[in-house]
């Protein structure tokens, strides 16, 4: 155990007085900046912020490639001549699924997963408050996991480092987009994002559909080379094989994923709690049910495919307020306390004390001293490791509250390339060596440097 | 003590933030959103339990009627699958209107209950769907959010931000009673 003294912050402690905007020049410059481009978490935007993708789109392009050529050889070489053998609905029926196909597809990698956004400063310090609500000032972790009743059910809820807050119910943080998804299924790298809440009956359809394209296909490709066996034409009968290969080894894995998720769909399970085996009735537990089932499969079906479409959590296209910006552009002339020691308990004494010291007394209005430090992976896929750092209740901005939360990347993302430091103010169990995570997130910090004190 | 407001945008920099008070959700039925009705202590001499509890809960029944599977969401999803789900560009889903509708009323109940008290409610969607929480302000000059604002995202607290007039010489005290919770 560490002897690390684990101070918390006073939120109102560090307020200052506000600093007027005017006496930045560089604030009038600044133009307003959405809050897609400070978003905290590994994905990418495009069109201003409408649409996103994992930033590991993983073979997306590959997926689409093998759909859109699959199909053209189809249509290109199939069709004339079953048109001609057998019906003109051949091409109607194939174009429809395509078409049916690429919609739910790239809707399934567009679209925002139920990405939950992280906590603001005050909500983590108020978690940090209430578990460490007997206000002893001996350094004690924060509990991990926080027990609750879902339909008289025990089901634990887990702390997520990256977020800083307790993941609500069938939550998971994916660690290849740094996010905690609601419902989270699995990323997926064919489509090349998270499969969560917001976006599993678009993959859903997206299987189902391309189940049913790809044994169109096959069908259509054995029925032309059974009627043309006579014919000896060997190009066609090449580009008809390769279609023949391509659809046969889809049809199974396809046919075989969505039986799966037919599985998942009528029991009201995620891939995530099927593979850990949650609610598995070999765990031991009597009654480790599933908690979210109806126990019926077509209101199961219903709730998961046919349910109210929940609104994106994140807000992408909404503007980053203005003071926060003028905040995170003066923040960047603050000086950063230095990152001397490289054990635990200086980072979570020393570093906050001369943080707080620092802002008390600076002539700026110190508004997130704390850069955040991304603690890109370095090989590690660690889900939760710590993501940028931010002090609690540091940006007052004149009071604004509820914008803390933007502030803090705002600012985070504007000095992340120039400053790296960590504000240990916020790491609420990072010291502690025993957790497996914080020593990862020790050691990558310490790698990346820190800015020393002139 | 309440304080008549004539426009609270313009009152707002004489209050300063002196707590957030943040109400949780209630996980108790699932992983439908519902917010805890249990009365937060540091409430206690700002305003009536009866008032906070009507409000959390008419919440909570809006968030339900969002959240209802029945006809009307059958028709949607069954509607959209058909169209590719092309018609959730041009048309705005249920949840959607009721989370309008959510956010109408938070501004009302911070216009009418919540600021006269030096209390401001700020509308869940803004923190995923994680929080409701109260801004508390010892003059009504308590921050109004922008009505653009409010219906963004989802959160899952209520948060409950605490202000104390800045100029007043009350203050103190009136934040030592509720800095409590913020004492380390």
């Amino acid at each position: 155990m560490t002897s690390c003294e684990y101070q918390q912050i006073d939120p109102r402690a560090l307020s200052v007085s506000p600093l007027s905007a005017q006496s930045l020049p560089e604030n009038k410059a600044q133009r307003p900046r959405r809050k897609w481009e400070v978003f905290p978490g590994k994905n990418r935007f495009f069109c201003n912020g409408r649409i996103m993708l994992s930033r590991q789109s993983g073979v997306l392009p590959l997926t689409l490639g093998l759909i859109v050529i699959t199909c053209g050889l189809f249509f290109a070489f199939d069709c004339p001549f079953l048109v001609e053998h057998l019906t003109v609905f051949i091409p109607v029926i194939g174009g429809v699924l395509f078409v049916f196909v690429i919609l739910a597809l790239l809707r399934t990698s567009f679209t925002d997963p139920g990405i939950l956004p992280r906590a603001t400063p005050d909500e983590a310090a108020d978690i940090e408050k209430q578990i460490d609500s007997s206000g002893s000032s001996s350094y004690r972790p924060p509990p991990r996991t926080k027990e609750i009743l879902i339909n008289q059910q025990v089901v634990k809820l887990k702390y997520c480092f990256t977020c800083k807050m307790f993941r609500p119910p069938r939550t998971s943080h994916c660690s290849l987009c740094d996010n905690c998804v609601e419902r989270f299924d699995h990323h997926c790298p064919w489509v090349g994002n998270c499969v969560g809440k917001r976006n599993y009956r678009f993959f859903y359809s997206f299987i189902i559909s391309l189940s049913f394209l790809t044994s169109f296909i096959f069908g259509c490709v054995i029925t032309h080379l059974t009627l043309r066996c006579h014919a000896g034409k060997s190009l066609i009968q090449a580009i008809q094989e390769i279609e023949l290969v391509i659809c046969f080894f889809s049809v199974w894995s396809i046919l075989g994923l969505s039986g799966f998720h037919t599985y998942l769909v009528a029991s009201n399970l995620t891939t995530n709690e099927d593979i850990k085996g949650s609610w598995s009735s070999k765990r031991g537990a009597e009654d480790s049910g599933n908690p979210y089932t109806y126990n019926s499969i077509i209101k199961n079906c219903c709730a998961t495919l046919c349910g109210p479409m929940p609104p994106s959590l994140i807000d992408r296209r909404g503007f980053v307020p203005p003071d926060e910006a003028a905040a995170a552009a003066c923040a960047s002339e603050i000086e950063l306390p230095p990152f001397t020691a490289k054990n635990d308990s200086n980072m979570c004494t020393q570093s906050t004390k001369d943080v707080l010291e620092r802002m008390l007394h600076s002539d700026f209005h110190v508004v997130c001293p704390a850069s955040s430090l991304k603690t890109s992976p370095l090989g590690l896929e660690v889900s939760g490791s710590m993501g940028p750092a931010r002090s609690p209740g540091v940006c007052p901005c004149r009071g604004h509250p509820e914008s803390v939360d933007s502030l803090c990347t705002a600012c985070g993302r504007s000095r992340k390339d120039s400053l790296h430091s960590i504000n240990p103010a916020f790491r609420l169990a990072s010291p502690s060596p025993s957790l497996p995570r914080a020593n990862l997130a020790v050691s990558d910090t310490q790698e990346e440097g820190f800015i020393p004190l002139p | 003590m309440a304080t008549e407001f004539h426009n609270l945008q313009e009152l707002r920099h004489s209050a300063s933030l002196a707590n957030k008070v943040f109400i949780q959700r209630d996980y108790s039925e699932g992983t439908t959103c519902k917010f805890q009705t249990k009365f937060p202590s540091e409430l206690e001499t700002r305003i009536e339990r009866s008032l906070f509890e009507d409000t959390v809960k008419t919440l909570n029944n809006y968030y339900a009627e969002a959240e209802k599977i029945g006809g009307q969401s059958y028709l949607e999803g069954c509607l959209a699958c058909v169209t590719a789900y092309l018609i959730f560009l041009c048309m705005e889903t249920r949840y959607e209107k009721v989370l309008k509708k959510i956010a109408k009323y938070i501004q009302e109940q911070n216009e009418k209950i919540y600021a006269p008290r030096g209390l401001l409610i700020t509308d869940p969607i803004e923190r995923g769907m994680r929080v409701v929480s109260l801004q508390q302000t010892e003059t009504l000059a308590c921050r109004y959010l922008q009505p653009e604002r409010v219906c963004l995202n989802c959160s899952l607290k209520i948060e409950i931000s605490i202000y104390e007039d800045r100029g007043s010489s009350g203050s103190s005290s009136s934040s030592s009673s509720v800095s409590g919770s913020t004492t380390r």
